[in-house]
């Protein structure tokens, strides 16, 4: 049975975690995310679905933890937050490279170094454009509420083993930390080592006499060779920019101007579109869901009616120039956001769009 | 008439019931790309004689390195994993809780083992994940070309290090096998050889034990092996069978430091 619950943005990927069959979840604390692993050793799946829970002794552990569990089949996740993830870095490029799939979220803080354990929206980059070494992508989901933080565990797992490609909840200390009405859905079996057998032949379930061995990795010494694997690659991410972009539009009908923005700076930006239209500024809003693949061609469509578009994030400016690349110079394209932990306020937001698009006051 | 009674002999040979040795049929047939003399290729066979023996080939998940021995997987017929360098331990525990009833060995190297992947490696031991872990030990980076490895000896030679190493600008080589027999979750802890019939025999024996130890859940069983790397050390496989006696061994004493 689904299930009503008020918690916060980290519990709830725990608890989805559970709930969604997952097998494995390896760790390493870090604010403002270890409520994750809290609520899981809390839970003890281990004792109810059998899900394997382990404190690892880094994030470097944690990755290459993954990295084990995915090669041999398994549903397995790690969280961490900003400098964490710069640590699975390698694991991730490795993941990427022997198409492996797991779900890593990023409960993201202010950078750069040990920087503030205040929310940041300022690992756009890392995220989106590969983050480690060579030409790969994740599949980057980034929720704004308490719901998607519970409901993107169970899609990120799909999308990840749809493409055998390590997918990442993009979120923030905010949405990690905040709470919320959240309905948690009904616990899933976890896949049995059969299934499992069955469903990814691929996997390293130990040699049966009637298949070859399997072998997880990402070397290829043959350059002929690894550019040909590079190219099955890239095929793979144009089918992901074919087949999975998800955004979602407020108010975009009439609108004059329009804001992109993701996760928190989203909804704050949501209630910046509230004050401008009281003032007669015709604003509306595109929230990609998916921040890769990136809603490139929606911007672009709708980019042809506008006076002026605002990338609103918490960061110094990073995905305004995915932006700036989806209008192609149609339309003037500005940044606005507070950064290194500040949140900026909606009217902040609004200020900001009359200033650098609407000829200011 | 000469040769027919050579063919006849020959037959004779390959009669099952006269056959004294043959290559497991855990190899595979592919030519192994270690240089002559190396220890890897040993290390190899006696492994997969022991996953044959034990009946275990369809239960077996090895994890390679990145090191000399990082295409190994083209060479034992079982279902692997290649993991980043030094992060054997990492992947392989995973694989261990999540597939309780595998057994799961890692092959790492001294740069691979005691350097870069230390924290792996001392965390896996430390929590005894049910896994084997074997150290192939030949002081130096044999993979990058002859580098200063953890356990290059004192005044040994290395690209890093062309005059010797000298503790004070290199620091010391390390004892990892030591010092992993200090801890809990560690059954069975020994260092071995495989430069003679016979050394090769015993590290073979202490395989089983550690395969066996896998099946009984007994925790972590870590088995170092001190090897030749002719190519780095710049010797004949005959010179540095001899070198690594006289040199390794005093400082790598082999035997057992565990077995609970
Ligand atoms: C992160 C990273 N750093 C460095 C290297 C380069 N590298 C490859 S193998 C190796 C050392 C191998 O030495 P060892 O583990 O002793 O194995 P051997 O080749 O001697 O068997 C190094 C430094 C790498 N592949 N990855
Ligand atoms: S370089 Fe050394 S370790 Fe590598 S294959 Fe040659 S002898 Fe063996
Ligand atoms: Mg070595």
């Amino acid at each position: 049975m689904s299930e009503l619950r008020l918690m916060k943005g980290n519990e709830a990927i725990a608890e989805a975690a559970i709930r969604c069959g997952a097998d494995g979840y390896f760790g390493y604390p870090i604010t403002p995310q270890s409520e994750v692993m809290e609520t899981l050793m809390t839970l003890r799946p281990w004792e109810t679905t059998g899900m394997v829970v382990l404190q690892a002794e880094s994030e470097v552990a944690s990755i290459n933890m993954l990295y084990g569990g995915a090669g041999s089949g398994k549903r397995v996740m790690t969280s961490s937050s900003s400098p964490g993830i710069s640590l699975m870095q390698e694991g991730l490029s490795y993941m990427a490279g022997a198409e492996l799939p797991c779900l890593v979220a990023n409960v993201v803080r202010g950078g750069p170094g040990l920087g503030t354990i205040q929310p940041s929206q300022s690992d756009y980059f890392q995220s989106v454009k590969g983050g480690g070494h060579g030409d790969y992508k994740l599949i980057v989901l980034a929720p704004a509420s308490v719901q998607e933080m519970a409901d993107f565990v169970e899609l990120g797992f799909d999308l990840a083993f749809k493409y055998r490609n390590p997918a990442m909840i993009l979120s923030d200390g905010m949405i990690g930390q905040m709470m919320e009405k959240v309905e948690l859905s009904p616990q899933k079996e976890r896949w049995t080592n059969e299934e499992i057998e069955k469903m990814h032949p691929w996997a390293t379930t130990g040699k049966r006499p009637d298949r070859e061995r399997n072998i997880i990795t990402s070397v290829e010494l043959d350059s002929e060779a690894h550019e040909t694997f590079n190219n099955k690659l890239q095929a793979k991410y144009r089918e992901i920019e074919e087949n999975e972009v998800r955004y979602e539009l407020t108010d975009v009908e009439d609108a004059d101007y329009l804001i992109v923005a993701y996760g928190s700076s989203a909804r704050i930006s949501a209630a910046a579109i509230e004050i401008l239209r009281e003032k007669g500024i015709k604003a509306g809003l595109l929230r990609p869901i998916t921040l890769y693949p990136f809603p490139s061609k929606k911007i672009k469509e709708l980019s042809g009616g506008l006076k002026g578009v605002l990338s609103v994030e918490m960061s110094s400016g990073q995905m305004v120039e995915d932006v700036r690349l989806a209008v192609e110079g149609k339309v003037k394209v500005e940044h606005f956001g507070r950064y290194g932990g500040v949140v900026h306020s909606p009217e902040e937001v609004a200020n900001a769009l009359e200033q650098k698009l609407n000829g200011g006051k | 008439m000469e040769e027919n009674s050579m063919a006849e002999v020959f037959n004779d040979i390959k009669k099952p019931e006269n056959l004294v040795y043959s290559k497991s049929k855990v190899l595979t047939d592919n030519v192994m790309h270690y240089c002559p003399g190396c220890s890897h290729g040993v290390v190899h066979r006696i492994l997969a004689e022991v996953i044959e023996e034990l009946g275990v080939q369809d239960k077996t998940i090895g994890v390679a390195p990145v090191g000399c021995s990082v295409l190994m997987y083209n060479y034992i017929d079982i279902d692997w994993q290649e993991a980043a360098h030094g992060r054997a331990p990492a992947v392989g525990t995973a694989i261990n809780r999540l597939w309780p009833e595998k057994i799961v060995f890692t092959y790492q190297g001294d740069g691979d083992l005691a350097a870069i992947g230390t924290a792996e490696t001392i965390h896996a031991c430390n929590r005894g994940e049910n896994m084997i872990m074997l150290f192939i030990n030949n002081g130096i980076y044999g993979m990058t070309g002859g580098q200063m490895a953890p356990t290059t000896l004192k005044g040994m030679k290395s690209s890093t290090c062309p005059f010797g190493r000298e503790p004070a600008q290199d620091g010391n080589p390390l004892k990892i096998t030591e010092l992993l027999a200090q801890l809990p979750g560690t059954s069975l802890v020994t260092r071995q050889a495989v430069h003679t019939p016979a050394a090769v025999r015993k590290t073979k024996k202490a395989l089983l034990k550690a395969f066996e130890n896998q099946k009984q859940k007994k925790g972590t069983s870590v088995i170092e092996v001190v090897s030749t790397c002719n190519s780095g050390w710049k010797m004949t496989p005959v010179e540095s069978n001899k070198w690594m006696a006289e040199n390794m061994f005093p400082f790598y004493p082999l035997g057992d430091f565990k077995d609970e």
